[in-house]
């Protein structure tokens, strides 16, 4: 199939206007008869589901948490970037595209970018409309600060809880329409197949997970809001059911899977503290504002950090980028610490982490503080105490949280972080309208991949979210359903109902019916391994290719051998994680073959044998300037389809913060 | 660290339930409860016997999903901090655990520790939002929003929704949670045309779904992850009070005797 993105016509900067002015309506009476799924409560989906409503569409929205409020869009701390220029710091909708696309390293899809930069401002609007509690400055006006891989201020932030007030004003949006009767939820379900009839979607197989039962939904389109797929690294910064079921039923019934090899890693995380660890858990890249990253300049210097003088730490990211410093995007921050840490500096009893330290900060803010104060004889413990007040105004939930999981207070002692799986830029292949290779199916948000190339920026994924939810959707899905208002709701005994219930059913069965010695977690720790270990922060061929036999043995040993306790018609959370696991086992394999197949550098992927003499990543522009979008096909084979990229207003180039 | 815990097993419910006890040993105290629960369930699936269900996600304390009694005490004996936050270097060596699912009529138990709180939900949807559909909105700063309001618009909005204040309350109440929402969408102007209807509704949801009454115990606040402060109900009851002596408020679905 090839593949068409169906780019509107007409200058970058006029595509978006243009598609609305002429893209078709369907009128309010139609509507109402149209039914339209949502799978997934995060920024993208309850977003979605809501502005959908408001239409008058008859939504039906999923979620396999008690509650839609709880998605994991809702732990995003940092901020939301809009270009708004309210800093008059020369930002612009341009500088905001710019940036994001010289971020992800000239792998993302320069229509659908700008188209990003250009509704960010509305969010800000729409957000702070449904009463979202942004931070403000003492005039009453919004708040900014700066993130990674950008000179301007254009972050608008809720202290370090900034996902969950953005989630929550979508939640209570999605409420105010489940009240009107224009959605029906459905809590604790769980999508296990997607159903299509005469090569359109037209509705999903949910599993019940209270009763267990499996229920037929038809919708004249679908749309996936389920988020990205790093839980296949086992350990992430990902909530624990955070999966990739819904858009690997998708991938298996024909939507092309586009750059899985697109992982991010965060490079401030809470160091790992033992084999029980069953998740990681992220600083904010905003503390990269104020915090400075460094590691003793001596070999396995044992001396606790506050006993290393000044002159013999090592500030290796202000040393390497003067321009940027502690502020380089993600992808160059974590290859720093990795770097360091291989080379023998690590800190901590692990040695697998660097200090990102706030002493400077305290004075600074400090000294700023008394004399705001007109205290100009303050004493120097008068201005820690003061400085240490803003930190915490800034920072004080994500110190707290420091403290909780390591025991150490990072007001007095550095905190200790090291990189780890974030975010995954690559997902389901979207056209300009968000849908994907199969007609009538939409994926919006993390779930799809066309925003961010092969490196996010920070702030970024809540704009992108938000965007595609309340701004993009709502007008693409009416070019398509304008042409469905003749179609009739089809009642669920329809054959294609009953051969992807069957298909569910089977797979469960046969799930349950191994009953063999080890359990899920077992397989998902094994398969976390792999992925972390050869196709992780730095990647060769060798090692993929090891990767992907390893992952098929696994796979091949889960299917005889895992053990899955309690019945299918109860709740039963060991076949709810047996099930995404499998799936997971299946995309590792696509995963790796996809970064083996990439034999370049960009942004988060990082082969060794693409490097530049600095050791920084080497792009390979005439050879793999292409959307990599790979087809399903019988027993987890994958055909590749390129979809080529033309940049009409960025100028390629080698990314340089230095 | 060895320890023993006594953990409320109820398969369904339409079941009884009641109290299991299991030792647990080789625990590291810088395991979360939550972790020390993986490798209890972990060797339960290896016994062939059935782990234990209890709710999480996001494991980082924001999610609000997490939701027991650890020692009688909602999210366990450590102030401000979620079940999945809490670390075992808070436990010591031979200590026996008691842990319950939230014991509330409003939440009713599915199975073991999980519980149905879509009472909270059926809340928020009579009137948890300022009702403003997408495209609507002016620019950002065309609002401009006192910082001390904002700033308790905020503390207000941080509740995670984890039941953990109705929990705690002798008489079932959930009025922390009621109130914060009604409290956080009072203090700003963009909640202001709603401000009457929706306090008066969001009370009357909560009287329906069987919460109890406030009696000022202050229990709450204690057990909340959040620090969420009990200020918040004295606003929404003088929300409530201007409410219900507004004249001609017809938008008010309920009459209150």
């Amino acid at each position: 199939m090839e593949l068409n993105a169906k780019i509107p016509e007409g200058p970058l900067a006029e595509k978006w206007t243009y598609y609305k002015g002429h893209s078709k309506l369907v009128n309010p009476s139609n509507k109402r008869n149209l039914e339209i799924i949502v799978v997934g409560t995060g920024l993208a989906g309850a977003s979605a589901s809501a502005s959908l409503a408001e239409l008058g569409y008859q939504v039906k929205t999923f979620c396999f948490q008690d509650s839609p409020r709880r998605a994991h869009s809702i732990a995003a701390q940092g901020g939301i970037n809009a270009a708004k220029n309210y800093q008059n710091d020369g930002d612009s909708v341009f500088r905001l595209f710019y940036d994001t696309i010289k971020g992800g390293d000239y792998r993302s899809r320069e229509a659908n970018t700008y188209r990003l930069a250009e509704v960010s401002g509305n969010i800000i609007d729409q957000c702070v409309a449904q009463g979202v509690p942004f931070a403000r400055e003492y005039g009453g006006l919004l708040a900014n600060r700066s993130f990674g891989g950008v000179q301007v201020q254009r972050t608008f932030y809720a202290a370090g809880q900034t996902g969950q007030q953005l989630l929550l004003g979508a939640y209570s949006a999605l409420e105010r329409q489940v009240a009107l009767g224009k959605v029906t939820m459905y809590s604790r379900h769980e999508m296990l197949d997607l159903v299509i009839i005469d090569g359109k979607a037209r509705g999903i197989i949910a599993r019940n997970l209270v009763t267990g039962k499996l229920e037929r939904h038809f919708g004249h389109a679908v749309v996936l809001a389920s988020g990205g797929y790093g839980n296949v690294f086992y350990l992430s910064t990902n909530a624990m059911g955070s999966n990739v079921t819904a858009s690997w039923k998708a991938h298996k019934r024909g939507a092309y899977f586009a750059n899985p090899c697109y992982t991010q890693i965060h490079p401030t995380c809470i160091p790992i503290s033992g084999d029980h660890q069953s998740k990681l858990t992220l600083m904010s890249e905003s503390l990269r504002n104020d915090g400075r990253i460094w590691v003793p300049k001596q070999k396995g210097d044992s001396r606790k950090p506050n006993d290393i003088p000044q002159e013999e730490r090592d500030y290796y990211l202000e040393r390497r980028y003067p321009a940027f410093g502690n502020l380089v995007p993600r992808d160059v921050a974590s290859r720093g610490a990795k770097e360091r840490c291989d080379a023998g500096y690590g800190v901590g009893a692990s040695k697998q982490a660097v200090y990102l330290d706030f002493a400077s900060a305290i004075q600074r803010y400090g000294k700023a503080a008394a004399h705001k104060a007109q205290m100009h004889d303050a004493d120097a413990d008068t201005i820690t105490r003061l400085g240490k007040q803003v930190i915490a105004e800034k920072y004080g939930n994500l110190f707290e949280m420091y403290e909780k999981i390591t025991g150490e207070n990072p007001y007095e002692v550095p905190m200790r972080i090291y990189p780890a799986i974030h975010y995954t830029m690559g997902g389901l292949w979207v056209d300009y309208e968000l849908m994907t290779t199969i007609q009538g199916l939409y994926a919006v948000g993390e779930c799809n991949f066309s925003d961010h190339g092969a490196n996010r920026l920070g702030a970024s994924a809540l704009m992108q979210g938000l965007a595609d939810g309340y701004f993009v959707i709502p007008y693409t899905i009416a070019n398509y359903l304008s042409g469905e208002i003749r179609t009739q709701s089809i009642p669920t005994d329809h054959p294609a109902f009953a051969e992807a219930e069957k298909n569910v059913q089977d797979r469960l069965d046969k799930l349950m019916s191994i009953q063999g010695t080890h359990s899920v977690d077992y397989y998902h720790k094994a398969l976390g391994k792999i992925m972390w270990n050869k196709c992780g922060m730095s990647r060769n061929a060798q090692g993929l290719k090891e990767a992907i036999q390893e992952v098929r043995a696994l796979r091949e040993e889960f299917w005889k051998d895992v053990r899955i306790p309690g019945a299918q018609n109860e709740l039963n959370p060991e076949l709810e994680k047996a099930g995404r696991v499998a799936d997971f086992l299946e995309l590792g394999e696509l995963l790796a073959t996809d970064a083996l197949q990439r034999e370049e550098s960009c942004g988060a992927h990082y082969r060794e044998e693409s490097v530049t003499d600095e050791g920084e990543a080497k792009r390979d522009d005439s050879r793999f300037c292409y959307v990599s979008a790979w087809e399903n096909k019988e027993g987890n084979n994958f055909e590749l389809h390129k979809e080529p990229l033309e940049f009409e207003l960025v100028h390629l180039t080698q990314r340089s913060y230095k | 660290m060895n320890l023993t815990l006594k953990i409320w097993r109820q398969r369904n419910s339409q079941d009884k339930g009641h109290f299991e006890t299991y030792p647990v040993s080789d625990i590291s105290e810088d395991m979360s409860f939550l972790e020390m629960f993986d490798v209890l369930n972990e060797r339960l699936i290896t016994e062939g016997k059935d782990p234990i269900a209890f709710d999480n996600d996001c494991r980082e304390g924001i999610c609000g999903m997490c939701s027991m009694y650890i020692n009688g005490r909602p999210h366990g004996p450590l102030h401000g901090t979620t079940t999945c936050q809490l670390h075992m270097r808070h436990f010591h060596e031979g200590e026996t655990i008691v842990v319950e699912p939230w014991r509330a009529q409003p939440f009713p138990v599915i199975k073991d520790l999980v519980v149905d709180r879509s009472s909270f939900d059926r809340i928020i949807e009579a009137g948890g939002y300022i009702s403003v559909n997408t495209g609507n909105a002016v620019d950002a700063n065309a609002i401009p929003v006192e910082k001390d309001k904002a700033d308790l618009a905020f503390t207000a909005a941080t509740c995670i929704g984890c039941g953990a204040c109705v929990a705690a309350c002798p008489n079932t109440s959930a009025m922390l949670f009621v109130s914060a929402k009604i409290s956080q969408l009072a203090q700003l102007p963009q909640g202001n045309p709603e401000r009457k209807t929706r306090v008066v509704n969001m009370i009357h949801q909560m009287d329906e779904e069987g919460f109890g009454s406030c009696s000022n115990i202050g229990e709450c606040e204690q057990a909340c992850p959040k620090e969420i402060s009990i200020t918040h109900i004295a606003r929404a009851n003088h929300e409530f009070l201007r409410a219900t002596f507004a004249a001609g408020n017809k938008n008010v679905k309920v009459e209150h005797s």
